[in-house]
């Protein structure tokens, strides 16, 4: 201890009490923004604090904030997916194709699915069994995948799903809790206890740190890599149910851009875009925050592509703010 | 160096391979005059893979061409429809600095904040764009608003080739001497190989990133007026997406993701191999549909084959090494 009072150094972070750790976290910011948004919308519109509103204002992130979820571990892992929004056009094309020769909605889940699951396979044996960096593969992949998708469906739509696909999307589970909604919170406790609780959870915080080191301590990296593939082409899978469900049609421009908001939704979380670090507690206070900036926005009459600029400028807001302070700090 | 000159004659050997193919069935496609009308229709193309070629190279990557090349485009629209006298040597100084002005703030949030690039243009972009809808109101300036200088330009024709592939040309010339021959150039490979050694070796890595930005920006600006000159119509989705036609072109012309390996050439002909296909297939009667797909799988089967290309270059470096020991 005396080091530290003769040398003037700073106080390691091991000795400040937990809860001022809690309270300086990266999680409890965000969910002073959420509520400073929430209470802010609720004195901008009177429509804002009705619960059939407030319950149609999940929809803006329940279907990202799914592939969110994997998407927070693959880029912890130190990878990353920019396909995400092809594989729901591919997903939900395939979907199209299975319903028009006739099946009915068991199959047509599970074609959504697993399509989904072979696009992240591919994915992910590109950048395993090939050694690519991800984010080329995954630029290349993003044009193959609804490439495909263009081919089959042109200009043209799916119409037609049948009545009990509906519930996906368009469903209640009781009262104003959407099905979308019940998924998402599940989904969010399945990820958190894997990312948190398990060995694998370690193993993916391990490979984004240093994937040399997590090779020679036992971790089969390449495998946690191919998982972490997989998990994201089965949760864009998901979404394209959901969201083929609640649009009703296919078209192949469907979730266009999509991708951008992910990977926003995720840093905005506090997840390290560079890997190694990042809750699933700060995507989940992300998805709300992005959906109540633009759910209120919208109940303002700002129109869509405004409300991009204020997601822009809230994903360089987040990360540069606290750079910027402890700048001045230090000076 | 022999494998990188390989890989760039591999690459012009892939495009007359797909040129000859298509001569077999359509041969009016290499007529010296259609294949000029292909080279200048590439050239944005061109012009922004040379920019994204510099930032890829110092390890950064910019997401927001498209988007600065739309909202340039749109300001040069505007101030034509707003000042119809204005000369267009005057517009062209606006569009390089409204570009330049918009790769500084990537390059400065880069470089004074340390935000990972990817994070910083995934913001600027859909900034950008918004930005384009708060100037324009959604409205689309078409060409009857505009001046006849201000879209004649980039089409006047001098011996034979349209202003438009001239810049191609120029910028590519000009590029090839920074790169080459000047040391900020040479700082740029350096930052991108090793930034480590490229700082002792008194080369700050930053300041390297933020001038990759500020070029990228800049010829980003140049490519915003001549596409909006040469379609004749501004609006706020112009180029949509076409961020990754550009990063596609400088992948397949071997510029490396992880940075401080890429050429001007290679770049050139990677642009050149998308703008071929292009072009070719309303020609040998494939739906533009498929276009999506194929420059989707280009992009799989060149980092593939550059990769390997790559690895095998490696294994030789460690063989040497192992029996040097």
């Amino acid at each position: 201890m005396s080091i530290t009072t003769t040398t003037n150094r700073r106080i390691p972070d091991q000795l400040t009490s937990p809860v001022s750790r809690v309270l300086r976290s990266w999680e409890s910011l965000l969910l002073l923004v959420a509520v400073f948004i929430f209470t802010l919308n609720s004195f901008a519109s009177p429509y804002f604090l009705d619960p059939w509103n407030l319950s149609d204002a999940t929809f803006n992130f329940t279907e990202k904030a799914m592939i969110a979820f994997a998407m927070a571990l693959l880029i912890i892992a130190g990878e990353i997916d920019l396909s995400v929004a092809a594989i729901i056009a591919l997903a939900s094309t395939a979907m199209g194709l299975v319903m028009q020769a006739g099946f009915g909605t068991p199959v047509i889940v599970l074609t959504g699915l697993a399509t989904g699951l072979i696009c992240g396979g591919f994915n992910g044996l590109m950048v395993t069994r090939l050694g690519l960096p991800s984010i080329v593969v995954t630029i290349g992949t993003m044009s193959l995948f609804r490439g495909i998708s263009f081919i089959i469906l042109g200009d043209g739509a799916f119409r037609g799903y049948p009545d009990s696909f509906a519930v996906f999307g368009q469903g209640y589970a009781f009262w104003v809790i959407t099905v979308e909604f019940v998924i998402f919170a599940l989904l969010a406790v399945v990820y958190a206890v894997i990312l948190h609780r398990t060995n694998f959870g370690r193993a993916v915080f391990a490979v984004g740190n240093n994937p040399t080191a997590a090779l020679f301590s036992g971790i089969r990296v390449a495998r946690v890599k191919m998982i972490l593939f997989l998990l994201t082409g089965l949760m864009s899978g998901l979404a394209a149910v959901c969201l083929t469900s609640r649009l009703g049609s296919t078209r192949s421009s469907i979730a266009s851009g999509m991708e951008l908001e992910v990977v926003t939704m995720v840093v905005l979380g506090g997840v390290n875009i560079l890997g190694g670090s990042g809750t699933i507690g700060g995507v989940v206070i992300a998805a709300f925050v992005m959906g109540l900036v633009t759910f209120g926005l919208g109940l303002l009459n700002v129109p869509g592509i405004v409300m991009s600029i204020f997601i822009g400028l809230l994903l360089i807001g987040v990360i540069a703010l606290p750079r910027l302070w402890s700048r001045i700090r230090s000076r | 160096m022999s494998m990188l000159k390989s890989r760039e004659a591999n690459l012009t050997g892939a495009i007359l391979l797909l040129l000859a193919l298509i001569a077999t069935r359509f041969p009016g496609f290499v007529a010296p005059a259609n294949l000029m009308a292909v080279f200048n229709d590439t050239s944005p193309l061109m012009i922004l893979a040379l920019g994204q070629m510099v930032v890829i190279l110092t390890r950064c990557i910019d997401l927001s061409v498209a988007a600065n090349l739309a909202l340039t485009g749109m300001i040069c629209a505007m101030l034509n429809v707003a000042f119809p006298g204005l000369p267009v040597a005057v517009i062209l100084i606006v569009a390089l600095a409204c570009g330049a002005v918009m790769g500084a703030v990537n390059g400065l949030l880069v470089w004074k904040l340390a935000i990972p690039p990817i994070v910083v243009t995934l913001g600027t972009m859909t900034i950008y764009r918004g930005i384009i809808f708060l100037l324009s109101d959604g409205a689309w300036i078409n060409s009857h608003e505009m001046s006849a200088s201000f879209t004649g330009f980039p089409r006047t024709p001098i011996l034979g080739l349209p202003v438009l592939g001239w810049l191609a040309i120029i910028v590519t010339a000009g590029m090839a001497l920074i790169m080459a021959r000047t040391p900020m150039g040479r700082s740029f490979y350096a930052a991108g190989n090793n930034p480590h050694a490229a700082v002792y070796t008194g080369i700050d890595v930053g300041r390297a990133q933020f001038r990759a930005f500020v070029i990228s920006g800049t010829l980003a600006g140049l490519a915003g007026y001549l596409w909006i000159s040469r379609y004749a119509v501004a609006y706020v989705d112009i180029a949509g997406g076409f961020e990754l036609d550009v990063v596609a072109a400088c992948v397949i012309g071997g510029v490396s993701i992880a940075g401080g390996v890429g050429t001007v050439l290679g770049t050139i002909l990677g642009a050149l191999f998308l703008g071929v296909i292009k072009n070719a297939l309303p020609v040998v009667d494939i739906s533009p549909f498929w276009q999506l797909a194929i420059s989707g799988a280009a992009i799989l089967v060149a980092v593939t084959f550059n990769s390997r290309s790559g690895r095998s270059r490696g294994r030789i470096i460690l063989k040497s090494a192992g029996q040097g020991t």
